[in-house]
């Protein structure tokens, strides 16, 4: 798969307090860097670095992420519902490249 | 020995066949490992003081994809709230897996994540309070190699 | 034999969402069944399985929640594709089939099917192709690519839920015993046939994994090992390098009779495509 893909899955509502769960993956092979091609050759490191989520603006979570993570990574964490708003998430890859997701959450 | 290559890793290895009692490779990561958790402590101690939870499978289907939680014991407020957590592998070519920063708006300090297990070995979870003190606790995964899925 | 049975119980436990050791286990979102009975008495199992009752509780909560299963990704890329324009025709596969939720209800549980204009039975991989170069203008997509992996993925998708159903008579039945020979012939420097393992030993351990019945109503199926979705075709490859056998091409005829075979021997069990397993 050429372009990564982020998906997420967050409530779009929940009540005032209430701690809510937000799931993450991406589409990504997670090149470790230590694999060797048929030439035996070590393919080069490509890896998705760094995650961050943030809600209208406030880093909520983040996560600087090593070749160790799975292919296709996969993030869960949590967030208390205070306010409406916006998601904002963002996934940098090793090649400089940014894939980001917006989400509203409306707060009741 | 922290200077030894994959290669001579590899080597070791094999001459583990005949001396099988020199887990010298193990050491190594081993040591990678304390290294990578001894720059995130700063050099302070971590207490196994029953704050923080990892959980990951007992025995591995795949080691490419192993789901692993972690969640520290903390009312997660903006005097008393966990920082960061490192997870970090005994056993990997490289200890580094991931750290997660967390905030007090998280409401609870967990988080879920799937990773790459190249053997059966420990994962250590280390978690920095906001009060300075760290943290950890460890967990062993065995990885089955072997058969059709390995 | 009385091995294969104690599986069969222990799987059978598993199938209804039972608690084992305290966990409430499951299905497959989008799945209400997980084993069934055969539907004739000459069936050459006792009970019909699918292959997410022999994998580890952390395996099978991968499949339990859509959004959790990597494999949404390439249905999500088929989604996409479906409605693209590609080729000379200036077509996309809604141009012709609309709504795939409708169009393609019940087709991926009922292939490889007999076409007429090939004379030979044609399975989905081959059928979107067939599409593509006939129909729309396009060049075929490699076997394995991404596009062609999201598209089946999604085709056979819509059909989750949908108890397999394959034709094997009329001008399918010579296709079928192929494929039936196929699967009892010993192959490679293992001497191993399908049946071995998959129909002897199911539920029983091969060092450190446990054999399935080799069903193939989860596939495309995303792979821990592979790290991505692959092709019932690709399976058989990696069985075949696994007895030590020179494997057959992927979408070869060989394969495509055994698909035929394989997916009769699952007969009943719903799709669950994409699957997740070890």
């Amino acid at each position: 798969m050429a372009k990564s893909k982020p998906r997420v899955k967050v409530p779009k509502k929940a009540g005032k307090g209430e701690v809510i769960t937000i799931k993450t993956l991406i589409s990504h092979k997670m090149e470790s860097g230590l694999r060797k091609d048929k030439k035996g050759e070590l393919i080069p490191r490509q890896i998705i670095n760094r995650f961050t989520a943030k809600f209208n603006g406030a880093t909520v979570f983040e996560a600087e992420i090593q070749p160790a993570i799975s292919a296709n990574p996969y993030l869960q964490f949590n967030m208390r519902a205070e306010d409406s708003g916006e998601f904002e998430f963002i996934w940098v890859d090793d090649d400089g490249s940014t894939y980001t997701k917006k989400q509203a959450l409306s707060v009741s | 020995m922290k200077d030894m290559t994959r290669r001579d890793a590899l080597s070791l290895a094999a001459g583990m066949a005949v001396v099988a009692a020199f887990p010298m490779p193990t050491m190594a990561a081993a040591d990678n490992a304390m290294a990578e958790i001894e720059q995130f402590t700063g050099g302070a101690e971590a207490a196994q003081s029953g704050r923080v939870t990892l959980e990951m499978p007992e025995i591995a289907e795949n080691g490419n994809t192993v789901p692993l939680k972690v969640s520290v014991d903390s009312p997660m407020t903006s005097d008393d709230h966990v920082k960061r957590v490192i997870i970090v592998s005994m056993g990997n070519p490289r200890p580094g897996v991931a750290t997660f920063r967390f905030s007090p708006m998280n409401g609870v300090a967990e988080a879920s994540t799937r990773m790459r297990l190249a053997k059966t070995q420990d994962v250590v979870a280390v978690a920095e309070l906001s009060d300075g003190s760290f943290h950890m606790t460890k967990t062993t995964v065995k990885v089955t190699i072997g058969g059709c899925g390995g | 034999m009385r091995v294969s049975r104690f599986g069969v119980a222990m799987a059978g436990a598993l199938a209804g969402g039972m608690f084992i050791g305290g966990h409430a286990l499951a299905l497959p979102e989008g799945i209400e069944t997980v084993k069934v009975a055969p539907p004739s008495k000459d069936h050459p199992l006792p009970e019909i399985v699918s292959g997410w009752n022999f994998r580890a509780p952390e395996t099978q909560a991968l499949q339990s929640d859509d959004f959790e299963n990597p494999g949404f990704i390439w249905v999500e890329q088929g989604a996409e594709l479906w409605d693209a324009v590609d080729g000379s025709e200036g077509k996309a596969c809604a141009s012709c089939h609309g709504d795939a939720a409708e169009s393609m209800a019940s087709v991926g549980a009922e292939m490889p099917k007999w076409s007429e204009a090939k004379g030979k039975p044609i399975n989905l991989e081959q059928q979107i192709n067939a599409c593509r170069t006939e129909r729309m203008g396009a060049k075929a997509w490699k076997w394995e690519s991404g596009e062609l992996l999201g598209m089946t993925t999604f085709v056979r998708n819509q059909s989750r839920g949908t108890p397999v159903n394959v034709q094997t008579d009329g001008p399918m039945k010579p296709w079928f015993e192929k494929g039936q020979n196929l699967y009892y012939a010993r192959v490679g420097q293992l001497d191993l046939a399908c049946a071995n393992c998959h129909q002897d030993y199911y539920g029983k351990r091969i060092r450190a994994d446990l054999l399935s019945q080799g069903q193939s109503n989860g596939f495309p199926t995303y792979r821990l090992k592979w790290q991505k979705i692959g092709s019932l075709h690709r399976r058989f490859k990696g069985c075949m390098k696994q007895v030590r056998a020179k494997p057959y091409k992927v979408g070869s005829d060989e394969f495509l009779a055994l698909e035929l075979y394989v997916n009769w021997r699952g007969e009943g069990l719903p799709v669950e495509a994409p699957a997740v397993r070890q």
